[in-house]
């Protein structure tokens, strides 16, 4: 026993030992990794502190739990955490049903009409590209009050009868969030059912079609049902990013004192509390509990997605 | 399959329903777009939507001769393509190291760089690591934490071994050392998958603007994204002031230019640069987004 281990050590100096320059060109890899990954992991310490700037670490007084405490007691952290699910199911039931739909309208445009179809799919991606800063002015555009296309359309297609102040509502912030989600991501979230389309067996099409199945029956017994294992995998996975409702556009289209209630989300809480009042501590207790329950529900949805296809359970 | 009727109707309504979709996807660009190439005096009386009603490169020459903007470009641009550059040269030679199968530290290292992708510390003790290591208001803040992305290593690393490992292996036994394989090798033989993550950092690296707002408040290092933000933040009265630039260029020119014609200009310019590249990147995109859920 104690010669194989003295061997193997042996063996693995002798194999270090060749590999010199590989394991010298891995070194600094190493070394930025470690300071810029890991290293901030020290930074969580605060989150148990008083932290106060002009201290030394030995210095800073040990609170424990109470930034946490805190943070589970304070009624704005219920607020953006409602404010943070309830965007993120619209923005999942919404992401769903357009990508998908997408997907199987795309799909069908088949024969001389595939050029077609080519030229909408990249036009479709576009908005995947641009920054939320830039999206968050088209949509300000949009639906502004001055000159915006949505309230022109609404105005002469009779629908309302004044312009409506959309940025400015509560009750339509959310969907305003899950829709400009949609246009961003609609063509980009559906190439991957048009992918899981494209491993059809075509037998089935031409199967359904003999029993008198026209072409939405196919698409709603043949394509749909081909592509369900897809559709639940992404949606277990989609699922675990549930505490990421976004930032940007609720910090930007959300920051006018009308909508702030409804706007704001549990990383513009950690962002706000963190810096602009300088607690320091309170804002890294707040990011971390954000960052474990996220990871957890993360690793959960992934271990259960990829069960589920191990088991073609689905 | 011959259509039948039926076929025909429901493919004209589909044709229908992805007009209006293409239409909703390109209108709010291209009408900002019109508004940039718009007399700035006549936008404000509106009814521009398709079509300029009088043309005019002036909002464009306004903020190119801008100071501010001007700059905020040059920077936009030069961390755009240093980040470019650094990034896929390390994360191509990591990719290398690790595609490597008697390295010792195989294992280690992957794990090590993987686990990058779950753990996450936050924002205020980045901060304070950046702030100890003397990059907050520098440049360099926009460029050394970005020189290796985890999920890019892997990418290139999976189309290494994909590659025959005779390759490596000839090369070594003609006493080749690893940079020298690294170079004339690997580089030219991973070019597509290169280039691909290439854009794809050069897209993140331009439209970035929270490293700006956090890290490098600093005018001179403003971005043009951090500036596009500032402008909308400000139009949507969120206790941010608007750019002086902006206020100054439309009482300078005699109301030639509104602050509305000269965002619409600098939208154009921030997003020009996206547009021209993203059509070469759907390709590798689909089978690397494809890739990544089935493992």
């Amino acid at each position: 026993m104690v010669t194989s281990k003295a061997n193997s050590r042996k063996e693995f100096f002798r194999q270090l030992q060749k590999q010199k320059s590989l394991v010298l060109l891995s070194i600094p890899f190493f070394i930025y990794i470690f300071i810029f990954n890991y290293l901030p992991l020290w930074g969580l310490t605060l989150a148990f502190q008083n932290y106060k700037p002009y201290r030394t670490f030995f210095e800073q007084e040990w609170v424990g739990l109470l930034h946490f405490k805190n943070l589970f007691t304070d009624p704005d952290f219920y607020r953006v955490m409602r404010n943070t699910l309830g965007m993120s199911i619209i923005n999942l039931a919404l992401g769903f049903i357009t990508a998908i739909g997408f997907a199987l309208l795309l799909n069908e445009l088949t024969g001389s009409l595939y050029h077609f179809k080519r030229v909408v799919q990249t036009i479709s991606y576009m908005p995947h590209f641009l920054s939320w800063i830039i999206v968050c002015g088209l949509v300000s555009n949009m639906l502004s009050m001055d000159d915006g296309i949505v309230n022109a359309l609404l105005l002469k297609l009779g629908l309302v009868n004044e312009k409506i102040h959309f940025l400015g509502k509560p009750e339509y912030f959310w969907w305003i969030v899950g829709f400009t989600n949609v246009w961003k991501s609609m063509g980009w979230n559906s190439i991957i059912y048009l992918a899981a389309i494209t491993s059809i067996d075509p037998c089935l099409y031409e199967a359904a079609a003999i029993d008198g199945y026209g072409r939405f029956g196919r698409m709603w017994h043949v394509t749909l049902p081909g592509i369900k294992s897809t559709i639940i995998v992404l949606l277990i996975m989609n699922a675990g990013w549930i505490l990421n409702a976004g930032f940007e556009i609720q910090y930007i289209l959300g920051s006018n004192g009308l909508v702030l209630d409804v706007s704001e989300t549990i990383d513009i809480f950690v962002l706000k509390r963190g810096f602009a009042r300088s607690s320091f501590s309170f804002g890294t207790a707040a990011g971390m509990f954000k960052t474990v329950v996220s990871t957890i529900i993360l690793i959960l949805c992934n271990k259960i997605a990829s069960w589920l296809d191990e088991e073609r359970l689905v | 399959m011959r259509k039948s009727f039926g076929d025909k109707v429901i493919d004209v309504i589909i044709v229908f329903i992805m007009i209006l979709v293409v239409i909703a996807t390109r209108y709010p660009l291209w009408n900002t777009l019109v508004i940039s190439f718009n007399d700035a005096l006549d936008s404000i009386k509106g009814g521009i939507y398709l079509w300029p009603r009088k043309w005019t490169l002036y909002n464009y020459q306004s903020i190119f001769r801008n100071d501010t903007v001007f700059r905020a470009f040059l920077v936009s641009v030069s961390r755009t393509v240093l980040t470019t550059i650094l990034n896929v040269f390390f994360s191509g030679l990591l990719a290398y190291i690790l595609s490597r199968k008697e390295f010792v530290f195989r294992r280690f290292l992957t794990v090590f760089m993987v686990m990058t992708m779950y753990i996450n510390a936050g924002l205020i003790p980045q901060y304070f690591l950046y702030r100890s290591l003397g990059l907050i208001n520098t440049f360099w803040v926009y460029i050394i934490p970005s020189m290796v992305g985890a999920f890019n290593v892997i990418v290139i690393r999976t189309y290494i071994n994909s590659l025959p490992a005779s390759l490596v292996e000839s090369a070594k036994i003609d006493g080749a050392g690893e940079m020298t394989i690294y170079f004339n090798i690997i580089i030219p033989m991973c070019l597509p998958v290169l280039a691909t993550v290439a854009l794809w950092v050069a897209v993140g690296a331009w439209n970035s603007w929270f490293d700006s707002y956090i890290f490098a408040p600093k005018q001179e290092l403003s971005t043009l994204q951090y500036e596009m933000m500032k402008i909308i933040a400000s139009s949507m009265q969120m206790g941010v002031k608007q750019p002086d630039y902006l206020t100054e260029a439309s009482q300078q020119s005699r109301n030639t230019v509104t602050p509305n014609s000269l965002r619409a200009a600098m939208t154009i310019v921030a997003t020009v640069p996206v547009l021209v590249v993203y059509p070469f990147l759907q390709k590798y995109f689909v089978t690397v987004n494809i890739g990544s859920v089935k493992e």
